[in-house]
């Protein structure tokens, strides 16, 4: 039941990635980045569940910290750049 | 009995990840994509969380710290990334206030 949960959450993480790839300005690639972010979040808290291991959660903390802070810097350059 | 309610939430959780990437591939521009994508995103993480804290209770707390993490980072980056937009000059696809003048 659980490989079918994690074949999804893959589904939605290529799909967000086309629109990574593709998208015609910035501000949609960083809108991207911030979705594949808490996506990836997701799909680590259900490989915690899969193979048991409570370490992965920590990974998706630190996933989640590095995300917005990536965020929240790519926005400020676009403001007022570096 | 509890595996089994934690299992539906987190598939809930996960339809709402494959909506949210669709509606990123569908949507016109950036506003209506940032409105999509971070929105769905937060309701999915918080099913996701709520379904394995049913699966593994022991873990729960961890899994709450995360949750309150999300809720309180997540509409901060979709703010700052909305406000950066705005001032890069890029406005919306379609605007009807601007068209009924």
């Amino acid at each position: 039941m659980i490989n079918l949960l994690i074949i999804i959450t893959l589904l939605a993480l290529f799909i967000t990635l086309y629109r990574f790839l593709k998208g015609p300005t910035l501000s949609d690639r960083i809108v991207s980045f911030d979705v594949l972010s808490i996506i990836s979040i997701s799909l680590f808290i259900i490989l915690a569940l899969y193979f048991q291991r409570a370490i992965y959660i920590d990974i998706a903390l630190v996933i989640g910290l590095i995300g917005f802070i990536g965020s929240t810097i790519f926005g400020r350059y676009i403001e007022k750049g570096i | 009995m509890f595996e089994y309610l934690g299992f539906l939430f987190i598939f809930f959780g996960v339809m709402a990840f494959v909506v949210s990437a669709i509606g990123l591939i569908r949507m016109p521009d950036v506003y209506t994509r940032m409105h999509v994508g971070t929105k769905s995103t937060t309701i999915g993480t918080i099913l996701v969380i709520i379904g394995a804290c049913f699966i593994e209770p022991s873990w729960s707390f961890k899994l709450l710290l995360l949750a309150a993490f999300i809720l309180l980072t997540n509409p901060l980056s979709s703010s700052v990334i909305a406000r950066a937009t705005h001032s890069d000059g890029l406005t919306l696809d379609r605007d009807e206030l601007k068209e009924q003048k």
